[in-house]
């Protein structure tokens, strides 16, 4: 369908295309097996200026918008998101410093990451805090000149392999979610650590680890925006980049109902390829509606964010549970279509349906995106 | 260092498909590309730049339409592009070709390095390189898998062999022409592709660059093609018959004389 | 300029269609030419009412074509051996000769040569011209070119072949630029043309999909290179006599800009597959890197080696030495295995000269089996296991 990219928009897809064909698609199935990081993909995407997309040309970047990035993001979907979640989880970390820090902070960080010569990484999950952020137990306490912090981040992507982390911690215990602060933590800063790679599922190709401050001191600037603001900042944030989420799953659904397609014609099955049955092209039909109807919707979702950066929680929660569920069910009937070759890990029809999973439970599970979209129908039939 | 690449649009030959009934080339679907091992000549050329210093120019021989290789070696790092232009380099062998790139390499100026692409899919002739050093008077090497390294003094690389390889030492000015092994084109950058959108192609034609009308296109060449004919088919297209132990043993039988 | 008569032109799209540049387009019923026409003869051939022509500009035929007399033939010899394709060539120089009456001269470079010269002479020379120098050890362009140069000015042979080995499509063609002399790389047939003596050099074009026959017939000499494997080398008599003439290379000659600091010759894993007797070869139907193991295996039963496409070669599973057609090498062993190769043209122009060709692929349509003398249609994964079982149990009783 046409969507009416810009003539720029249009260059970050030839762009990202090149890169999913030629660097990731060859690569995904050994990346997958290794549980590798992908880091000679991510320089070549450095190379490329991707990693400039979202950020100010003040700072050495692209100044580009939400649909410049889910376009981006919807194409490396489609060779594989567990690459695409490393690139992706760079800028998540990226964005509390963009949204609530000082020009100074910016200036300090975001040329590095423009460039993709520093990779960057979000914590905020704890073993008792993941879609409920007020049960934060990382605490950070002001100790003169410094930041002294003290607790472990769980399941944080990029983990290890990023220098610039950006992590919630309390600063007042009391206060709740108000009393949630952000800070920049560098990698080789002394008290902090990374644990083991975690073993995953799927998007195997990307990075979790712990993140472990013990006594870990960091400079008294390095807090982002006003102590307090933690919380608001997070939200944001994540308001921020779920439509990127959703841009990943159209592009995991777009590879599996290529892949589903192609074999559906050239299988063949009493006599004739398997999609002359209409049992198949009717799963194949509801594939590419519902996947239409996830891009559309993603599409939007981010036009209105570039539009009204203001009003963006409602619409990036539906694009994200949409897109995902979507791509949950399009990767399932995809290996489906494929019967056994579609099981086998010789294909790649199953790594999509692993992979589609965690779309599904990062960046705030569907269930809490239903929540989000609830409270705010709710703010809107008050008035 | 001042580096200049030539590179070549092609039509995709893996795509060219000879039309069985007809017997002629199903051009449908066949798309215009740089030459694949331009190329690799480009990214050489590239990050011969990058560790260096320098610029590099890209040349092309071609119709206007080649102009859009020139931008996308624009978006893939190089600095000026210069494509030289004319109905009258029409039919041009090698000869003519490489006489016409050497008209305009003069007319670029000063350079240290040109490198090219080994040979070009659409013609393989691997001649033009070769020729455009030997008119520009310079030594050349061809067939570069590897640049080991290279200062603004002297640079050492690996020429492939047919048994092996030769690490061969020059100064400057050289021609080089290099294989796909020397390295992995880069995927254009943003920035770059937005450069390419707005440069500037410099058309040059035979008038600009001085030519001799007698030594460019048809009139130019030495060789000239009298006929064009498909490729003869070779075989007995024998597919075994019987179950796939029957035919494997048939085809062991067969091959009973190779068997040693 | 390519001629289109618009009283023939039927505007029937043929050359339309076999246009390789997409130059021709059919305007109100006529055949009209843009840009990008390079002059290069596919529509004129295929032209049925035969209105497209091309106009060379009234070249004139330079009057001294006829002081050009002789059939030369470079024979490479490298690393203390001439190369195989040197006979090769003295074989099909030895026909191009005869059939001109004139003499074929070998032209040998290198080193401690031995009893090279006697052998070319025993492989149908009538003259070798030998240049055994220490500093022809190594190949340099340089060198060769001013050495090669030098002699064809002086002696004027009216054709000159080499192999289009590394070596001979290197400084070839800086030999053809400094005499001035039209060049046809790669070619796989030649033969005299009756009425004027002149050269046809046929060679593959577009990626080998089609063939194209050259001439020179303004200049002097006509050069070519031709593919090792192609020709056949005459079986060497030792009743043959010849002339052996040694010549001293000036300080000139001897001289490179570039110098060869080393020359370092194969391992095993990096045979030249063109030695081969036996090549199993795998194609984009192997799916997997994995599937090249199984290629190995079959290739180890029979005592051959590995080589592949184009599309294997690009995938990163074998390195490009061992690529087979257009693009990679000419191979003409005395079994070819093809082993999930779908059998694009291109290949096709590496191998189609090997004395035996299997095919083993899944798609019965595949074109690799028209070029096959034996083909079992399957899947690889199961007919090669199968295969190697049967030879070894061959090989075993």
């Amino acid at each position: 369908m046409e969507h009416f990219l810009t003539e720029e928009q249009q260059m970050i897809v030839d762009i990202a295309r090149q890169i999913t064909d030629e660097r990731i698609i060859p690569q995904r199935a050994e990346l997958d097996k290794k549980h590798e990081f992908p880091r000679a993909i991510l320089e070549d995407m450095a190379q490329a200026d991707m990693f400039a997309i979202p950020i100010p040309e003040a700072y050495g970047g692209f100044g580009g918008g939400c649909l410049d990035i889910v376009l981006a993001l919807e194409e490396l979907g489609r060779g594989c998101i567990g690459v695409g979640t490393a690139f992706a989880a760079s800028s998540l970390g990226i964005y509390p410093i963009l949204i609530s820090g000082s020009d100074e902070m910016k200036e300090n960080y975001l040329p590095d990451i423009a460039s993709g010569s520093k990779f960057a990484a979000f914590g905020l999950t704890e073993a008792n805090a993941g879609s409920d952020a007020s049960g934060i137990q990382t605490t950070a306490v002001l100790d003169g000149e410094e930041w002294v912090l003290n607790g472990t981040k769980q399941w944080i992507t990029n983990g290890g392999e990023a220098q610039v982390y950006t992590i919630v911690a309390m600063t007042d215990k009391h206060k709740g979610a108000r009393g949630a602060s952000m800070f920049v933590v560098e990698e080789g800063d002394s008290g902090f650590s990374c644990g083991p790679k975690e073993i995953k599922m799927g998007i195997r190709a990307s990075s979790t680890t712990e993140l472990i401050f013990k006594d870990c001191r960091i400079p008294k600037d390095r807090l982002i925006g006003r102590r307090g603001t933690g919380f608001i900042t997070v939200m944001k944030t994540l308001d921020s980049s779920r439509p990127g989420i959703a841009a990943l799953a159209v592009g995991l659904a777009q590879g599996a109902l290529d892949m589903a397609a192609v074999y559906a014609k050239q299988r063949e099955q009493f006599g004739r390829p398997i999609i002359g049955f209409q049992a198949v092209q009717h799963m194949l039909a509801d594939m590419a509606t519902e996947l239409e109807a996830a891009r559309a919707l993603t599409y939007a979702a981010a036009r209105h964010i570039d539009a009204h950066p203001k009003d963006m929680s409602k619409v990036s929660s539906m694009c994200k549970v949409f897109a995902t569920d979507t791509a949950m069910k399009v990767t399932t009937d995809a290996v489906q279509v494929m019967g056994g070759y579609g099981y086998m890990c010789e294909y790649p029809a199953e790594k999509m349906m692993r992979d589609a999973k965690i779309l599904q439970i990062y960046e705030g599970t569907n269930q809490v995106q239903r929540n989000v979209i609830g409270q705010e129908l709710n703010k809107e039939y008050n008035r | 260092m001042k580096i200049i690449v030539c590179i070549k649009q092609v039509p995709d030959t893996k795509d060219v498909r000879l039309d069985p009934e007809t017997n002629t080339l199903a051009r449908e679907g066949v798309e215009s590309i740089m030459n694949p091992y331009d190329q690799h000549a480009l990214e050489a050329g590239v990050s011969l730049k990058e560790r260096c210093g320098g610029e590099v120019t890209v040349l092309s021989m071609g119709p206007p339409q080649a102009e859009a290789v020139l931008r996308q070696a624009i978006s893939c790092g190089a600095d000026e592009a210069l494509l030289v232009s004319d109905r009258s380099f029409a039919g041009a062998d090698t000869w003519a070709t490489s006489y016409t790139l050497a008209k305009a390499v003069a007319h670029i100026g000063a350079y240290d390095l040109i490198i090219c692409g080994k040979q070009a899919i659409d013609g393989d002739t691997a001649q033009v390189g070769p020729g455009l050093a030997m008119r520009l008077g310079i030594p050349y090497a061809t067939c570069i898998q590897k640049i080991r390294t290279a200062d603004a003094e002297s640079i050492v690389f690996e020429r492939m062999m047919d048994d092996g390889y030769d690490v061969l030492q020059s100064g400057y000015p050289l021609l080089i022409t290099v294989v796909k092994d020397i390295n992995e084109p880069r995927v254009p950058s943003l920035r770059g592709k937005m450069k390419a959108k707005k440069a500037e192609i410099k058309v040059l034609n035979a008038e600009d660059i001085a030519a001799d009308p007698s030594c460019i296109g048809l009139p130019g060449s030495p060789t000239q093609v009298v006929k064009v004919f498909p490729p003869e088919p070779r075989g007995t297209r024998a597919i075994l018959t019987g179950d796939l132990d029957e035919q494997v043993e048939q085809l062991v039988e067969k091959l009973r004389p190779y068997l040693v | 300029m390519l001629k289109i008569d618009e009283k023939l032109c039927i505007g029937c799209g043929i050359c339309e269609d076999q246009c390789p540049f997409g130059s021709i387009t059919i305007v109100d019923n006529i055949a009209v030419v843009g840009d990008s026409c390079t002059l290069c003869g596919a529509c004129v051939e295929v032209c049925e009412v035969e209105a497209l022509s091309i106009d060379n500009g009234g070249k004139a035929v330079p009057d001294d074509l006829e002081s050009w007399s002789g059939v030369w033939v470079f024979c490479e010899f490298a690393h203390g051996q001439l190369a195989p394709v040197s006979t090769e060539l003295l074989g099909i120089g030895r026909t191009l000769a005869d059939k001109r009456g004139v003499a074929l001269s070998a032209i040998l470079l290198g080193h401690m040569t031995g009893d090279s010269a006697d052998r070319l002479i025993g492989h149908g020379a009538d003259i070798v011209y030998r240049v055994d120098n220490p500093s022809l050890e190594l190949f340099t362009d340089d060198m060769f070119e001013k050495i090669l140069s030098d002699l064809i000015l002086e002696h004027k042979p009216e054709i000159v072949l080499a192999g289009a080995t590394a070596i001979g499509r290197s400084f070839i063609p800086g030999v053809a630029t400094t005499v001035d002399a039209g060049l046809t790389a790669d070619c796989t047939k030649l033969a005299i043309r009756e009425e004027d003596g002149v050269l046809l050099q046929t060679r593959p074009a577009f990626g080998g999909n089609i063939m194209a026959t050259i001439v020179c017939t303004h200049t002097r000499p006509q050069m070519a290179t031709v593919r090792p494997k192609v020709m056949k080398e005459l079986s060497f008599d030792t009743e043959r006599k010849g002339q052996i003439i040694d010549i001293t290379p000036s300080a000139r000659q001897l001289t490179s800009r570039i110098t060869v600091l080393e020359s370092v010759t194969a391992t095993q894993s990096n045979v030249n597959i063109q030695e081969s007797d036996i090549l199993v070869s795998g194609g984009r139907g192997l799916d997997s890197e994995k599937g090249f193991a199984l290629i190995a295996r079959l290739a180890e039963a029979l005592g051959g080696n590995v080589s592949a496409s184009r599309a294997v070669v690009d995938a990163g599973w074998i390195p490009y030495p061992h690529q087979v057609g257009q693009t990679g090498k000419t191979v003409a062993p005395k079994l070819y295995v093809a082993c999930g190769i779908s059998g694009a043209i291109q290949h096709v122009a590496g191998m189609q000269s090997s004395e035996t060709i299997v095919a083993i692929n899944r798609d019965a349509e595949a074109p690799i089996f028209n070029v096959a003398d034996f083909g079992i249609v399957g899947d690889l994964n199961e007919v090669i296991p199968k295969l190697i079982a049967k030879i070894e149990e061959k090989r075993g009783s």
